[in-house]
């Protein structure tokens, strides 16, 4: 559709464009613009120009620990990720290389644990992990996110692997290497990116879940969402340091998230949309 | 060594049966085409070989020795694939030095071919690249070059020319055809276009529905069409398939007649017709002759130079010495 | 390429992601529904007793189901609403030639990539406070009185928080399917007369329909369980003015301590999403081939 367009036209579109884009990316700015002000400054009225102060960031860290947390979002959704990986690689392999008459079932299963909601569970799941010892542990929440997004990582993985073609596996048979060579030498190269991306957006879902770390945590295995949740009761209502704690938990994951908006819309529409 | 012997193989995906039993012979050093239309299950015959398809039954031997149950890779044959299946993150050179990577030859060893193979095929300038920077023929020349350095006992095509375009299919065949006579080794080569198969074949498998319905030399199966299905298969344009009153005259249920054979007159013949479309290519025209009385359009093969068009009568001639009789089972009369 | 033994690897390699889910699916979905046949309360463990249907019919003839059913209802419709028609304008606006258009995209994008407690946290307190927010400040400069948004309109300012972080999902997977449509076909259009907007209607729209439901089947599998945001701002009140099945659920296993009640209410938000989920897998499924 590249068709020429007058300049006049396209300052037009552009001027829409940038207007709505900024509107709504304001929260998220405006967010940022108060982490940097000073406390008074950020209750006194509207003000896009801060005084770049990094006091909040400061004080976000020294009186409440920042950094606790933050450790934890990040143990949790890389380790929930790798853990998907490791079960989910082989089995979108195997699906997507030997596929069966049950492929596309097993499949289609696998996205329906997906249509669970979360609060049918929370009943049991709470009580196992009271009654486990697993309540407020890393490692139990890490188990629970890996499940949660495992057959969205199968499902992704599975597209990606169904795009190398099964000729160029083929022509290395025939080539002389032993399925040993296939995965190490063809397979494991091609599949990298696919792979890659898949993790980007396993990290960024595991980041910003919101329901179990809240449920599952108190303060030891906390990751970011629930200390940011528990910043709504009222000693937490200092607008700058509010600002400051948000950025901290969002930036991250905002910057992982640019780099992955085409993997974004194949991931969370299980294939459907590319 | 290439001579591979098929004895009583067959297929079955599920309870279809794509190939019933079969039993071919290709022999040391020959280029066999299989060749018929989509579905005809010449590509599965061809996987067969290579052991990318396990047989329902039967045995395939490779050189005497019994390969149904060895693995690809340990057979000794190369395949060009359709897709060229280049791996897209090898150079060029990496592409081609995989299978001898696989097979362990010395590096010094694997240089030397690589330089061959690319200065035969043209390739030396583009060794560095990726296959994604390629041209369509300049792939397909890699996937040639990925089949050669390993010296294997037999070259297997699937319809490798299917996805250039017509002037480049044209230049690949020769290349193809001469890469044969200097290497002498056994080629099989898919393909569902009797062009290709009549141009490069030393020996053509036509198949049909998964049987084989007649093999031989390109020129026997012109001259001497075992039935009506190689009959309208092979020779381009297609034979003229007359039945009726008209095949009934010299015995038989249709009567073959190719196009070059048949004679045109502006003044007296067997069939009196109407031009409908005329082809000039300036070295044949190609005439499709309506209103004959017969029940089919006669296609006639007539010199560049003529000068008939549309609407004009003629009367045709067919060379009777040249012409094919079938029966009512669709086989030759002899 | 099935040949016997990798037939027989590929079993292996599919076991563990197919058993792991088995037992996620299978273990707490029996034990849900086994509680909502119990008299079950945390505070009193020793009284459990068998209750029959009596957890379903107390849900049921709670006023409190009803207001939670139907915000439910508005929540999910409301969104949609805002995020298909909103996501549609703006992929087609962003689909038009304009400058910079990458960082506009990556602008559009962002609130998506924002956990749901910071999201509620920033409108909470950054924009919709009655007195420090910036709907007050606009308020304010107009000489109006501020609105109170939580208070006056609790499940409306809940619907606009939610809209805005899944608008970008809408726009992005509406513009993914925009970018497909085939520039030929809509020339081919315009030389058969048709004007911008019969080719918006009868070309554009058909061609993000499947889109369009997409995205319309996977927000509602995410906004039928929305609860972050609900416990950041109105804590589902004031009342039950913004309590959704989720947020009830929540408070009866949480803050009642009533399992049985709870695994009842799971139940039948199991049986809502599932009625969903028929439509999104045929959605879906129809790509596996």
């Amino acid at each position: 559709m590249a068709r020429a367009v007058s300049t006049r036209t396209r300052i037009g579109y552009t001027a829409a464009a940038w207007i709505v884009a900024l509107l709504i990316f304001f929260p998220i700015l405006y967010a940022i613009i108060t982490s940097l002000k000073t406390e008074q400054e950020a209750i006194s009225g509207f003000d896009l120009i801060p005084s770049f102060t990094l006091s909040s960031f400061e004080a976000v860290q020294s009186q409440n620990n920042y950094w606790k947390p933050f450790t934890n979002s990040v143990i949790l959704a890389v380790g929930s990720t790798i853990l998907a990986l490791i079960v989910a690689i082989p089995a979108a392999w195997a699906m997507a290389f030997s596929p069966t008459k049950n492929t596309k079932n097993i499949l289609m299963w696998m996205l329906s644990t997906k249509m669970m909601p979360a609060v049918a569970v929370l009943v049991p799941i709470y009580l196992i992990f009271l009654r486990t010892g697993l309540m407020d542990t890393r490692i139990g929440l890490t188990v629970m996110l890996m499940l949660i997004n495992l057959p969205i990582v199968v499902w992704m993985l599975y597209t990606y692997f169904r795009e190398i073609p099964g000729e160029i596996l083929e022509a290395a048979r025939m080539d002389g290497a032993t399925l040993k060579d296939e995965i190490l030498y063809v397979l494991t190269p091609m599949a990298v990116p696919g792979i890659a991306s898949t993790m980007l957006l396993n990290v960024i879902l595991a980041w910003n879940e919101a329901f179990w770390t809240i449920q599952l945590t108190t303060t030891n295995a906390a990751p970011l969402s629930a200390f940011i949740a528990s910043f709504s009761s009222p000693q937490g209502l200092f607008w700058a340091k509010l600002s400051a704690a948000s950025v901290m938990a969002i930036a991250p994951i905002l910057i992982m998230g640019w780099f992955s908006q085409k993997q974004l819309v194949r991931g969370l529409t299980f294939g459907a949309v590319k | 060594m290439g001579r591979i012997t098929l004895e009583n193989v067959t297929k079955r995906f599920g309870d279809v049966e794509v190939i019933p039993p079969l039993d071919l012979d290709i022999n040391d050093g020959e280029f066999v085409v299989f060749v018929g239309p989509s579905g005809c299950g010449k590509s599965t015959l061809l996987r067969l070989i290579a052991g990318l398809e396990d047989t329902s039954g039967g045995r395939i031997l490779i050189d005497g020795k019994d390969a149904t149950d060895t693995p690809p890779a340990k057979r000794g044959l190369a395949m060009v694939f359709q897709s060229y299946a280049l791996y897209p993150h090898m150079s060029v050179r990496k592409n081609i030095a995989f299978p001898m990577r696989m097979a362990g030859i010395p590096e010094d060893e694997q240089t030397r071919r690589i330089g061959a193979a690319a200065k035969a095929l043209n390739l030396t300038d583009y060794l560095d690249r990726k296959p994604g920077q390629l041209s369509g023929g300049q792939r397909q020349r890699v996937a040639i070059g990925r089949a050669i350095v390993r010296e294997p006992a037999a070259f297997l095509f699937d319809e490798p020319l299917s996805n250039l375009d017509a002037a480049l299919r044209v230049g690949m065949r020769l290349e193809i055809s001469e890469l044969h006579n200097r290497l002498r080794t056994t080629m099989v080569y898919v393909t569902h276009d009797q062009v290709e198969a009549m141009t490069m074949a030393d020996k053509i498998v036509v198949l049909h529905a998964g049987r084989i319905e007649q093999v031989g030399s390109p020129m026997d199966l012109y001259r001497a069409p075992k039935n009506l299905f190689v009959a309208g298969f092979i020779g381009s344009p297609k034979m003229n398939l007359i039945g009726g009153p008209a095949a009934a005259e010299f015995g038989a249920t249709t009567i073959g007649i190719r196009p070059e054979h048949i004679s045109v007159s502006a003044t007296e013949g067997k069939w009196k017709g109407r031009i409908g479309v005329s082809e000039h290519l300036g070295s044949d025209t190609f005439l499709y002759v309506e209103d004959t009385g017969l029940a089919e359009t006669i296609t006639v093969r007539s010199g560049g130079n003529i000068d008939l068009h549309h609407g004009d009568t003629v009367w045709l001639t067919p060379d009777t010495a040249e012409m094919h009789r079938f029966d009512d089972k669709g086989d030759r009369i002899a | 390429m099935a040949t016997r033994q990798t037939a027989s690897l590929a079993r292996l390699m599919r076991a563990p992601a197919i058993i792991l889910l088995l037992i996620w699916m299978i273990v707490p979905l029996g034990m849900t529904l086994y509680y909502s046949f119990l008299n079950y309360n945390l505070l009193n463990p020793t009284g459990t007793s068998w209750a029959g249907w009596f957890n379903y019919q107390y849900f049921y003839s709670d006023p409190a189901f009803f207001d939670a059913i139907w915000n439910t209802l508005v929540l999910v419709l409301g969104v949609l609403a805002i995020t298909v028609v909103g996501g549609i304008a703006i992929a087609l606006l962003i689909d038009k030639p304009i400058f910079g258009q990458g960082i506009v995209r990556i602008l559009i994008i962002s609130p998506f990539f924002v956990m749901p407690p910071v999201a509620a946290l920033i409108w909470k307190n950054m924009i919709m406070h009655p007195s420090y927010g910036v709907f007050a400040d606009i308020a304010r400069f107009f000489g109006a009185q501020p609105v109170d948004w939580f208070a006056q309109f609790p499940l409306t300012s809940i619907i606009i928080i939610v809209a805005w972080q899944w608008l970008p999902f809408a726009t992005l997977i509406l513009l993914t399917a925009l970018q497909s449509l085939d520039g030929e076909q809509m020339e081919a259009a315009e030389m058969d007369g048709a004007g911008a907007f019969s080719r918006f209607i009868h070309l554009t729209l058909p061609h993000m329909a499947r889109a369009i439901t997409v995205v319309i089947l996977i927000q509602t599998i995410f906004l039928l369980g929305i609860y972050a945001e609900i416990l950041v701002t109105t804590n589902g009140g004031p009342g039950n003015a913004s309590t959704n099945l989720t947020y009830l659920i929540y408070r009866a296993a949480r803050l009642n301590f009533d399992i049985g009640g709870a695994a009842a209410g799971g139940i039948i938000a199991v049986i809502l999403a599932n009625i969903v989920a028929v439509f999104l897998m045929r959605a879906v499924g129809k790509n596996l081939d």
